[in-house]
């Protein structure tokens, strides 16, 4: 079961998505890195997963102490899962699910991303 | 379906749902666990670290979502108030009924509270629930504020009494411990070992009153002090009573199960009391006509009860109970195992004490001398496990069994190697793990180190006193597979770091994914490789950290060092600590401006924190047009040279410290490498720079410099080693230069000078070799690779923000020109901090 820490943060599955917010040009991700993106009062930490060749999308806060630094964390794979490492105490999330790799932390919400005309648009319920 | 419903969520009703829920059969029942207290079960006998971190968290056995992971149904904050037996069904205080098959009672015990005339006085206390603490915390903190100087009383001299009393001394009140009996611990020590115990907490601050009963307690509302006899008081704020335990038997009372003349729930030993559906474990429990206060057979009782309701019949309590403890009393080991006590007609008592260093050791053997039956060890308990597993184990004992506990000499037989023991020997008596079990996890190949065999047996989870026994198994298991530890630096590359030095500088790969692909084991790197790529790729090419700044460390990528709210410090470099007084005030002014929190730091330089990601560009185009570099305070490189005033301007001063530390500060400048480096000069013995707690130290001689390498402050302070004399400057480079690279090229990833000196094979004779009579014949590239990295010096922040590709990264957001809205400061001595963290 999988608890997200703070109520404004809920993972959005592919087939309940209402709204694709087209966020940035792909350009202003770096290569197997991640940027943070806005929409409406929430912090989306957008990444360019390069080597997979995939976008993937999380909550910028970070659950161990409530900081907005996820988007700041380097990328890659724990055990073949995508994963991101917080900057501040390199705690690992999933990138597909959330799950914390490293601990028993909360998970993160995850959010549906596709690239559309060049554009990275990311999927929200509402 | 069946129903068991377990009363009571503390330690041991916590343990029978862990037990139960890890046989397959449980899923053909129904789970619900009652818990009086707010809060899902937590280890109650490390209470009082709460006091150290206030973290209840910190000591839950599972979190909430534990429960409903496993289908188990947790009410807390509701007491079960009655059982009706006839219908099966519990009655809760907020009058739900529900219907059970088996009950199962768990509700442990509450503090005794004596009756003595005052004791409901304002400022009395028990310690038994985190709740208590918080009462206790909030009590000391405002009598504090009336009397920095306020005394509390713990009332019991017994082991929770003296947890009670550390807990007291942390609040930073004055504490004193009263004892009815005329010594500490009664139960576990004799009165040697006890004096032994009572010099030891005496000398680290504790007052202790023994013989002491306490008539009443004094005080209008609340209370100010203890009266024991006429004329003799003793003036207190607080009182936290600690004098023993009370069944929580109420239920059983009510509901007609046969009780314990004194308390208690009677069991036999399948746990089951007298009505056959219900079970009574933990400090409820009353077996062979004892309550048991200890967690260990608590623990058993869970098993049996959960074995018994399960079917497996054949699983029965023991008729001997081991009442064995070992525990850390405020830092003091304190231990006893089987008799501690011993009359002279039952076997012979050997003692080993020295009051000088609060000592005292003693074990009693059988009267032929073959048989360890108990003891008692005060001030150092290491010997604890070895001897509590002979004792366990029937083992038997060397010929002067005196042995066993005097101090080991040298090149005598050594007794009690681990892999000795049987395999049945129980090594963690809270879990009940064997021997066996520990090595065959080992054997089998489900473990491969120290913390799958914790998560495999549960080894070592309980009250941890069998930990160091637990490794020291690991380890010699290990070793007898003949599994060498391997040094990798992560699951990504089958290479360590120094492998990975020498493949891309041989390859000349220029980026991660050049190293990944073809060296690599197939996937995508992680926090712990990339890291090292890129320190190894700028130690090689000279990189900057801007290039690639995705696979760059937390701080490297944003050239700042991240703070604990995700803000960033910005420490621009300052010489040998060498500014003029335009630069202070041009800090000064920027500091101000941008509204920094302003700090001299540890290696005298100048921190500016608080900035957000936005801010760090804009912070360092003035930084930069007033005259400053980057200090690479964010990086794995040279942080400063600390250098004394010299000669310059000190009347005893042989040499121009300044002047050199600045040379040497900006030569090695900018340079990456496994973990950060830091120099000092100092320009007379006096050594006023430190230089021989930094990785490299000069100091001043009548002839030259005296040269230090391999020294640091950290966790494990380490003085620099001399390594030459009375060389001149351009030796004391060369020198330093060759010390240098080769640490670069052969260290782990974060591993400082200091460590990787200490581990060196050959250790200073050899980097001498190395060094200064080129042994190797590497000593011109070692050369020529440090001056090519000192020729391509580049400030990466004016690199940075001369570069748009680079600036990118700068933003909080991609999409926004806003900063992060979630930053909360509050102010701090006319500046400013960041909110607490939760």
């Amino acid at each position: 079961m999988i608890n997200i820490v703070s109520d404004k943060y809920k993972t959005v599955k592919p087939e309940d998505v209402k709204v694709w917010f087209k966020a940035a040009s792909t350009d202003l991700f770096p290569i197997d890195g991640g940027a943070c993106v806005k929409y409406k009062d929430l912090q989306i930490a957008v990444f360019n997963f390069t080597r997979l060749n995939k976008w993937y999308a999380c909550q910028n806060l970070s659950p161990e102490k409530q900081e907005m630094v996820l988007s700041r964390g380097m990328i890659g794979d724990h055990k073949g899962i995508p994963m991101v490492a917080c900057p501040l105490h390199k705690k690992t999330f999933s990138l597909e699910n959330g799950e914390n790799l490293n601990g028993d932390l909360d998970a993160i919400a995850t959010y549906p991303v596709k690239v559309e005309n060049g554009f990275v648009c990311i999927g929200f319920s509402e | 379906m069946k129903t068991i419903i377990v009363v009571g969520n503390g330690m041991v009703g916590y343990k029978f749902c862990e037990k139960i829920t890890a046989k397959e059969e449980s899923k053909n029942f129904k789970i619900i666990v009652f818990g009086e207290e707010p809060r899902p079960a937590y280890d109650r006998v490390h209470l009082s670290e709460f006091f150290e971190n206030q973290d209840a968290k910190a000591l839950e056995m599972a979190p909430a979502e534990w429960y409903s992971e496993n289908n188990i149904d947790l009410i807390v904050g509701e007491r079960v108030s009655d059982i009706n037996r006839t219908d099966k069904k519990i009655i809760t205080a907020k009058h739900r009924e529900f219907s059970y098959d088996y009950l199962v009672l768990a509700t442990g015990s509450s503090a005794f509270v004596p009756p003595i005339k005052g004791v409901e006085k304002e400022g009395v206390f028990v310690y038994r629930t985190i709740e208590d603490l918080e009462g206790m915390l909030a009590y000391a903190a405002k009598i504090k504020e009336k009397n920095p100087n306020a005394k509390a009383a713990v009332l019991g001299g017994g082991l929770l009494g003296l947890e009670a009393g550390k807990a007291v001394m942390d609040m930073g009140l004055e504490p004193h411990i009263v004892e009815f009996a005329p010594k500490l611990m009664p139960r576990q020590l004799d009165s040697r070992s006890s004096q032994v115990l009572q010099l030891k907490l005496e000398s680290i601050g504790l007052n202790i009153h023994l013989s002491k009963a306490t008539n009443q307690i004094l005080g209008d509302k609340a209370i100010t002090g203890m009266e024991f006899g006429e004329d003799d008081v003793l003036d207190v704020e607080m009182l936290v009573v600690s004098a023993g335990i009370r069944p929580r038997d109420e239920l059983g009372k009510y509901s007609g199960l046969e009780m314990g003349n004194r308390g208690g729930i009677v069991v036999d030993n399948k746990m089951q009391t007298s009505d056959p559906n219900i079970y009574a474990i933990g400090e409820i429990a009353l077996y062979n006509q004892m309550i048991y206060g200890l967690v260990a057979p608590g623990y058993d009782m869970a098993g049996v009860a959960v074995d018994q309701i399960l079917g497996y019949t054949e699983t029965l309590m023991p008729d001997e109970i081991d009442m064995s403890t070992k525990l850390k009393l405020i830092g003091v080991d304190v231990a006893s195992f089987g008799e501690p006590f011993m009359p002279a007609s039952k076997g012979h008592s050997i003692i080993f004490e020295n009051k000088t260093q609060h000592l005292y050791k003693r074990i009693n053997v059988s009267l032929d001398g073959k048989k360890l039956l108990g003891g008692i060890l005060v001030g150092d308990a290491t010997d604890y496990s070895m001897l509590h597993q002979i004792f366990l184990n029937g083992m038997a004992i060397p010929e002067d069994p005196a042995q066993l506990i005097l101090p080991a000499i040298e090149g005598g037989a050594s007794f009690g190697d681990v892999m000795d023991l049987p395999d049945e020997a129980q090594i963690c008596s809270c879990e009940n793990v064997t021997k066996g079990q520990i090595c065959g996890t080992i054997e089998s190949g489900e473990s491969n180190d120290l913390a799958d065999v914790v998560s495999c047996t549960k080894a070592g989870t309980g009250c941890g006193g069998c930990k160091p026994m637990v490794k020291d198994l690991t380890e010699a298991t290990l070793k007898s597979l003949g599994i060498e530890v391997k040094d990798s630096i992560c699951e990504h590359f089958d290479f360590n770091r120094q492998d990975l030095y020498k493949i891309i500088q041989v390859k000349e790969y220029k980026t991660f994914n050049d190293v990944l692909d073809n060296h690599g084991n197939g996937g995508h790197g992680c926090e712990l490789c990339k890291p090292v790529v890129a320190s190894l790729m700028a130690s090689i090419n000279a990189d900057t950290a801007n290039k690639e700044y995705a696979i760059q460390d937390s701080n490297d990528r944003y050239l700042a060092n991240i703070q604990r709210n995700g803000t960033y410090s910005v420490v621009p470099r300052v010489p040998g600590g060498e500014i003029t007084p335009d630069k202070l005030i041009a800090l000064g002014e920027i500091a101000k401006k941008y509204d920094l929190y302003t700090k001299v730091t540890g290696g005298v330089r100048i921190d500016l924190f608080g900035a957000t990601l936005n801010q760090l560009p804009l912070i360092w185009k003035e930084l930069i047009a007033h005259g400053f570099e980057s200090g690479h305070a964010y990086g794995k490189s040279l942080r400063t040279v600390k250098t004394c005033v010299g000669s310059t301007w000190c009347r005893y001063g042989m040499a121009e410290s300044v002047s050199f530390g600045i040379e040497l500060e900006n030569r090695y400048r900018g340079i990456r490498a496994p973990h950060k480096i830091k120099g000092g000069v100092s320009g007379c013995i006096r050594e006023c720079a430190e230089a021989r707690g930094k990785d490299f130290g000069l100091i001043a001689v009548e002839g030259g410099w005296n040269l230090y390498l391999g020294g640091n402050g950290g966790a494990t302070p380490r003085h620099a080693e001399l390594f030459a004399e009375q060389i001149d400057n351009e030796t004391v480079i060369k020198y330093i230069d060759r010390y240098l690279m080769l640490y670069m090229r052969t260290a782990k990833p974060l591993q400082r000078t200091a460590a990787w000196q200490e581990r060196l094979e050959g250790g200073l004779d050899y980097l001498k070799e190395v060094i200064i009579e080129d042994k190797l014949g590497i000593a011109e590239d070692l050369d020529h690779e440090m001056q090519t990295l000192v020729n391509k010096f580049e400030c990466e922040w004016t690199q940075a923000i001369n570069n748009p590709e680079t600036m990118k990264r700068f933003n909080h957001f991609v999409n926004s020109e806003e900063d992060d809205d979630n930053l909360v400061f509050v102010p701090l001595r006319e500046q400013k901090m960041p909110e607490k963290w939760v």
